[in-house]
């Protein structure tokens, strides 16, 4: 409809405000009368203590309050949730430690919580945490995963006798062994999906008050929609849910970290609770190292069989997962329940064996970060393609394109349980490739070698589940001053809803694009039936619950319009926002008006023509792609450079293309950034040695490429807008696309794997050991 | 951050004696380093003594055939002179490759040569280009100048004034950027004098240092094949997760190498 409807490039509402710098972000929120707080963080990985001792900083000027674990607990704050229960196949349950909020006899990683100090001033508060007193009795420490399994490791709960949480397996162990054993190829890799910080731009922060005349919780912090942190925190504090407020007003990134109820919430509503005024804590970028959930962490053993005509026949997985030192929300179902289930990908895989060990470590927790289990998914399935293709002797595209889920056998159930509908991975491969002039690579690789480089091109098809708990309320409501407000339980943090809700509501209502106002970030008002913003679900929950309630909303309104207008309602048209009938016609915003007033309504029909719906969905949406990368390598120092980038994503229906462009171009920088830069690094006593970007490598413009980003709309025939998310495609593209580059620059070399990130100096050592090799 | 007592000084007499009256007291000169410092709470000093609103430590000017910065002249303002461009181009291209714009145009030359950080730039020029480090009390030879890591040849109280670069027949500066902070991994300065040819190298130490062997060889031949093949050791070079020593001696090969193909391509 016109240069505001579904799939046009608008651009973003919310931009006019946000690049003015007219964001409220938690920390411009400043509430009269708040103290600030700070926390006594441990600076050992592994330490038991027997008493926090705060007299010398309760001592100190400004300082209100200590409050610590025993006060917690006194007060009867309840255990941080997790709610897994798996099983090891002989039946015995999984290892699940309790979390209190701030540990009371022992701190498990470096930059734990034990205590938050309160103070008049920030600066206050900070001198006097540094004067609490903690007895640490430092223990040996265990961060890295691979290593918690050794028998001798270091227990980090001493009490399961064991690190590994769970072993959990699919699959028929020995069947797959055996068609492996007999398979005319088996291929083998051995991977580390690296772990990595999620670095939204806004550090954490929150900040609280309560009101005790009402008895009644506000707490403003970024996040990705309220309503399941309120009911976390409800429960928490015993607090009711409808007293119990969060208020996202903007956030600067989520990424999946941002949907987290992390200990330093809790403690900032109950400080607030406690001692009746307002309290704030603005985290800083240590803070947010230390202390947000990481992403990935991952080993993985993975090996496939082939018949003689490059079909997969077999695949086999073992995946050490490094949890962290507690369970946190998520983080322990990503490899097999979380976005991670999608595996193995685009592949027909008849039979699929899938060991999962989660492990707990002297490190913060791991859980979801842009893509949480897909994006490993997807480098596993990647690698193993281009081992096959050189096992066999066949291209790259060929061994895919023999293995891709064809269009004929959707819609398509996979080994654990998602049912992908549509999706041409073959089609969209070719689109890539066709886009990357593939075929006119060796001319480019001959020119690049006479300037002394190594060019490499490398290809990834890839598939994620998207949309998933899919139920979502929405409300849409006409206002007095002619604006239409959609009240979401989804919530922008940067993905433009606003833009696009106001498309949708443009398209189906007909209404100005520019009087659709988004209100969100608010569980006073947002739907109750709400999960919020993560796992690229809202263009399918958010779009589709737009749409029925304008389904609903019209069905009234031409009722409305045809009792106005004095005409038969089957002989009212719509178009464009107008009801017509004979000559007459009539906006629906002054229908809107009317139906506020029961005199001008049709006998017997409620008054308002606002309408609320909770879209439900059985299933997710399968968004797929693929991503043609290709570089140059400089031999002598192992500097790989980028030099092209296209992408061909499938995510259904565009809304937008504008936004989902940008939403390809942010998830390839993410993953770029973990094959080639970023990497969070612990020492083995459980330090962590990047707590700043002074260690920690961020991919910046430098390191890009131009991006060539494609679509290949294959509807979703499982919704009705026919969209597939789009928020994580880029994450899951880039680094099987980018390894598979760098090693085809350095195929004669002999180099075959380079585990990420590929850093310069592990390039030019793969490359020094090949030759060495070579030599002997 | 701590407490700490503001001072603006408007000469470099009058910051000396406030140096000497305070208790703990730091010089601020752009603060690029000293104030994340302060941030992270890694420092407290009881008083910062701020030199920006000394007029006199501030311009570049040619005298003879050195070219002198003032102490508290901005990276950008090197960056973009036209003196310097001309003098010596290597000089004006290190100083506009330092950090990124904001600290630019916020750090100084004397700040930095006084830190001694390790990684930073400047101190490859110091070095590389024979520079003269002048203070308000004396003027120090590059090559007595930089003494370890963060360890100058600076006495307490000592304030530097001026840099003064000798200006050579040729030179060339490459560096290396470190994956996660952009500094200096390898930072090394090639420069050629009637007097000989010298090669310093920053990042890669506790410490700028220069490579005899290298510029005993191109004193011989200025070429890229004569030292194509000079390694330096790796023992006595620095290590983190993403540079080991190992690679930054074989970097300093490559790009000592690379600087000299740069000067006579």
């Amino acid at each position: 409809m016109g240069e505001f409807g579904i799939g046009q490039p608008v651009r973003r509402k919310e931009d006019t405000r946000l690049l003015r710098g007219r964001g409220q972000f938690t920390d411009d929120i400043n509430l009269d009368g708040q103290a600030w707080a700070a926390f006594v963080r441990s600076p050992h990985a592994n330490a038991l203590f027997s008493s926090i001792d705060a007299t010398a900083a309760l001592s100190m000027p400004g300082v209100v309050a200590v409050i610590t674990g025993e006060d917690l607990a006194a007060a009867g704050v309840g255990l941080l949730l997790n709610d897994a229960a798996y099983k090891n196949r002989d039946g015995a349950p999984m290892h699940k430690p309790p979390r209190e909020v701030l540990p009371r006899r022992q701190a498990r990683f470096v930059g734990e919580c034990l205590a938050i100090v309160v103070a008049e001033t920030a600066a206050m508060a900070r001198d006097a945490a540094e004067a609490v007193e903690v007895d640490y009795e430092p223990l040996p420490a265990v961060a890295n995963g691979a290593r918690a399994l050794e028998p001798d490791a270091p227990r980090v709960w001493p009490e399961f006798g064991t690190n590994a949480v769970v072993h959990w397996e699919y699959g028929d162990a020995a069947k797959v062994e055996t068609l492996l054993a007999g398979a005319h190829k088996r291929v083998a890799v051995d991977l580390v999906n690296n772990r990595l910080a999620p670095s939204p731009m806004e550090p954490r922060a929150a900040s609280a008050e309560y009101d005790a005349a009402t008895g009644s919780l506000t707490v403003y912090t970024p996040s990705q929609g309220g309503r399941r942190l309120q009911g976390n925190l409800a429960r928490l504090l015993s607090l009711p849910v409808d007293k119990t407020r969060i208020v996202s007003r903007d956030t600067g990134g989520g990424f999946g970290v941002r949907s987290k109820m992390f200990p330093e919430t809790v403690a900032v509503a109950f400080a607030a609770k406690t001692l009746g005024r307002p309290v704030k804590w603005r985290g800083d970028r240590f803070e947010t190292f230390v202390s947000d959930y990481h992403g990935r962490d991952q080993v993985n053993h993975a090996e496939m069989g082939f018949d003689a005509d490059g079909r997969i026949i077999a695949m086999k997985l073992d995946t050490m997962v490094n949890v962290g030192a507690y369970l946190s929300e998520n983080g322990l179902r990503l490899p097999m329940e979380g976005g991670g289930r999608i595996i193995p990908c685009v592949y027909h895989v008849p039979e699929f064996y899938f060991s999962v060990k989660p492990t707990f470590t002297n490190t913060v927790c791991t859980d979801t970060y842009r893509g949480a289990g897909r994006p490993e998914a997807n480098y596993i399935t990647e690698r193993l393609m281009d081992k096959a293709a050189e096992a066999l002797g066949l291209p790259r595209d060929e061994i895919r394109r023999r293995n891709f889920i064809r269009e004929d056998q959707m819609p398509y159930k996979t080994h654990l349980g998602f049912t992908i509908d549509s999706g041409d991975f073959d089609g969209t491969m070719k689109m890539a490739m066709d886009g990357a002039d593939w075929n006119g690579f060796p001319a480019r690789r001959a020119e690049s070698l006479k300037r002394g480089k190594h060019r490499g091109i490398g290809l990834s098809v890839f598939i994620e589940g998207a949309g998933s708990r899919p139920v979502e309320g929405m409300r849409i409501r006409f206002e007095e001053n002619g604006d239409i407000s959609v009240i979401a339980g989804t919530y922008s943090h940067g993905q433009g809803h606003e833009t696009v809700y106001s498309q949708l509501v443009h398209e189906f209502l007909g209404v100005d694009f520019e009087r659709v106002k988004l209100i969100n970030g608010d569980t006073a008002n947002s739907p109750k039936m709400s999960n919020g913003t993560f796992g690229s679900r809202s263009s399918m929950v958010g779009g589709m619950g737009i749409k029925q309630a304008s389904e609903v909303i019209l069905v009234k309104a031409r009722k409305i319009a045809a009792h106005l207008l004095q005409a038969e309602a089957e002989r009212v048209t719509f178009a464009e926002g107008v009801f017509k009938a004979n000559a007459s016609s009539i906006t629906i915003e002054e229908v809107a008006k009317a139906a506020r007033d029961p005199r001008r309504l049709p006998e017997g029909m409620t008054p308002g023509l606002d309408e609320e719906v909770t879209f439900e969905n059985d299933v997710e949406n399968f968004p797929n792609g693929a991503h043609v990368v290709e570089l140059e390598i400089d031999p002598e120092t192992g500097i790989i450079e980028l030099l092209n980038y296209v992408a061909v994503d499938d995510c259904g229906v565009v809304l937008n293309p504008f936004i989902v462009h940008g939403q390809v171009y942010g998830g390839v920088v993410q993953g770029v950034g973990q094959t080639l830069t970023e990497d969070v690094v612990y020492d083995a006593s459980g330090q962590l040695l990047t707590a700043s970007y002074m260690d920690y490598g961020m991919p910046r413009a430098a390191h890009m490429s131009h991006i060539e980003a494609h679509f290949n709309v294959v509807p979703c025939k499982t919704n009705g807008l026919g969209v597939k998310g789009a928020g994580e495609a880029g994450a899951c593209g880039a680094p099987p696309a980018i390894v598979s580059a760098a090693i085809n620059a350095l195929w004669d070399y002999g180099v075959r794997h380079i585990d990420m990130p590929l850093t310069p100096e592990k390039v030019w050592r793969a490359i020094e050991d090949a030759k060495s090799q070579k030599a002997a | 951050m701590h407490n700490f007592n503001y001072h603006r000084a408007s000469d470099v007499a009058g910051a000396a004696a406030l140096l000497k009256d305070v208790d703990d007291g730091k010089l601020l000169a752009g603060g690029m380093t000293l104030l994340p410092t302060l941030k992270n709470r890694l420092a407290a000093p009881s008083d910062l003594i701020d030199l920006a609103g000394v007029s006199d430590l501030k311009g570049i000017s040619i005298e003879g055939d050195e070219v002198v910065i003032r102490a508290m002249t901005p990276h950008a303002v090197v960056a973009a002179s036209h003196e310097v461009a001309t003098a010596i181009p290597a000089l004006a291209a290190l100083a506009g490759g330092i950090g990124d714009p904001a600290v630019r145009h916020r750090g100084t030359i004397g700040g930095s040569v006084a830190n001694a950080d390790p990684a930073a730039d400047y101190p490859a020029a110091i070095v590389g280009l024979n520079a003269t480090v002048v203070t308000n009390q004396r003027s120090i030879a590059a090559d007595d100048f930089f003494l370890g890591l963060f360890e100058t040849a600076l006495r307490p109280g000592e304030i530097i004034t001026s840099v003064r670069f000798k200006n050579p027949s040729r030179a060339h500066y490459l560096k290396f950027r470190h994956p996660a902070s952009g500094y200096a991994v390898v930072g090394i300065m090639v420069a050629q004098y009637a007097s000989g040819v010298r090669v310093a190298v920053t990042g890669a130490g506790p410490s700028v240092f220069r490579v005899s062997a290298m510029e005993a060889a191109l004193d011989k031949s200025f070429t890229p094949k004569s030292i194509a093949d000079i390694a330096v050791s790796a023992d006595q070079l620095m290590g983190d997760i993403h540079c080991s020593a190992e690679y930054r001696a074989h970097i300093v090969k490559v790009y000592a190498r690379r600087a000299v193909e740069a000067l006579t391509a």
